[in-house]
């Protein structure tokens, strides 16, 4: 056996080194362990949440999606009936102008055709008279028989 | 070796196993022992409390790694033989386990190394090659394994007579392991129970320490028969022995780690059942 003093020289350098080891490397490494595992667990949370939030925003944006398109085709819907009602209009329009304009055109040549058989029962009157000056000569009192003249003439249409 | 130097092969063993010491008696200090252990301590503490300084929880770097790993090992260990509340336990451990891997570890350097270059450096001052001694592996001295052991037995003790308090305790000694239930039973069983206890108590360090210390004492022996063989068997037997020692100090400085939280969380548990 060998025991001399040794044996409380590397006792108390044990307890120092327990001590620095207690004091300056255990609580150092742990504290990291534990913020870095902690941070690990946030890290994977979040991830877990970005995933959620993206589902949630992929749905909300489907959603959205549809909605627009539905709005889309209803104004699509009220512009066509808007364009079919605006056309009737127009045509309806037209048709009203095309409607007076032939009366308008009817009645010039009802007046055009009056005033030709007014001229031509006259012409008529007169080439009448004529003839009937020849025929007759002198028999014929043009002053006398003019009511008589006046309502032949008036039978002409 | 023995062969170069000219000197028998019972001298180069017993070269091999003097201490350098100075003092007479029980006064005396190995120097050896201390300087390797002490070196070997601030190795340890220095090299981990670079990684303990910068430590971030950020990415670690490689060798914030390494020692969180070694960390964490020991923390796994402690947490699943202790459960009570002790800052002290963890770190303890974890120094035993780095430290006394350390000085294990010395025993892997080649055996003439160290103790030849001591007589090489010693020459220059006038000292005789020949009584140069330098023991390398501090594990292989019986005052620092039972200084770490019984460094532990006053731990153990200083926990049980804060846990249980001193008269908790002394009632433990004398009424465990057998119980009784009435008085002279009690009093019949008391002496066997201080006897069983005081030996149990006691020969924990003693054990602890006896172990370390024979392991090591066998593993460095055998290095110094394999350096007194022919060159040719030499490097093939160590070669073969380090390899198979690595483990063997790998082994010892776990064990020792490990009994040293069983015997504190011994200390923190009362027995309660009787």
């Amino acid at each position: 056996m060998n025991i001399d003093a040794s044996l409380f020289a590397e006792a108390i350098a044990f307890g120092l080194f327990i001590w620095l080891t207690m004091k300056f490397i255990w609580p150092h490494i742990t504290k990291a362990m534990d913020e870095r595992a902690a941070k690990i667990a946030d890290g994977l949370a979040a991830g877990e949440r970005g995933r959620k939030d993206l589902e949630h925003a992929q749905v909300k944006a489907i959603e959205i999606l549809h909605q627009a398109r539905d709005k889309g085709a209803e104004v699509v819907e009220v512009a066509n009936q808007q364009a079919a009602r605006i056309l009737e209009e127009a045509r309806k329009e037209a048709q009203a102008e095309r409607q007076r304009q032939v009366e308008a055109a009817r009645a010039e040549i009802r007046q055009e055709l009056n005033r030709a058989r007014d001229a031509l029962r006259a012409e008529v009157a007169k080439v009448a008279v004529a003839a009937a000056e020849r025929i007759l000569e002198r028999e014929i009192d043009p002053k006398a028989h003019k009511v008589l003249l006046d309502d032949l003439a008036r039978q002409i249409h | 070796m023995s062969q170069n130097t000219g000197i028998t092969a019972n001298q180069y063993i017993h070269h091999h196993l003097t201490y350098w010491t100075v003092g007479h008696g029980f006064w005396s200090l190995h120097l050896d022992t201390l300087l390797v252990s002490l070196t070997l301590g601030f190795v340890f503490f220095f090299s981990f409390w670079m990684a303990a300084r910068k430590a971030t929880s950020g990415v670690p770097g490689k060798w914030q790694n390494m020692v969180e790993a070694l960390v964490g090992f020991v923390d796994q260990q402690v947490k699943e033989t202790f459960h009570g509340r002790n800052k002290l336990i963890a770190p303890l451990a974890l120094t035993i386990f780095v430290w006394v891997w350390l000085m294990n570890f010395m025993d892997m350097l080649p055996v003439d190394l160290l103790p030849r270059l001591a007589q090489w450096l010693g020459m220059p001052f006038g000292a005789n090659p020949e009584h140069v001694y330098l023991k390398v592996v501090p594990t292989n001295d019986m005052n620092m394994t039972f200084a770490l052991s019984l460094t532990v037995f006053v731990l153990t003790l200083f926990f049980s007579f804060r846990v249980k308090g001193p008269l908790g305790y002394a009632k433990e000694l004398f009424t465990h392991p057998f119980a009784a239930h009435n008085l002279f039973a009690k009093l019949l069983l008391a002496l066997p129970n201080l006897v069983l206890n005081l030996v149990e108590t006691l020969a924990k360090p003693l054990s602890l320490s006896l172990r370390l210390f024979g392991n090591m004492f066998a593993g460095e022996l055998l290095f110094v028969l394999i350096a007194l063989l022919p060159w040719w068997v030499q490097w093939p037997l160590s070669f073969a022995w380090t390899v198979f020692h690595l483990l063997i100090i790998t082994i010892q400085a776990f064990l020792f780690m490990m009994l040293t939280i069983v015997y504190l969380s011994m200390a923190h548990e009362s027995h309660h059942s009787h």
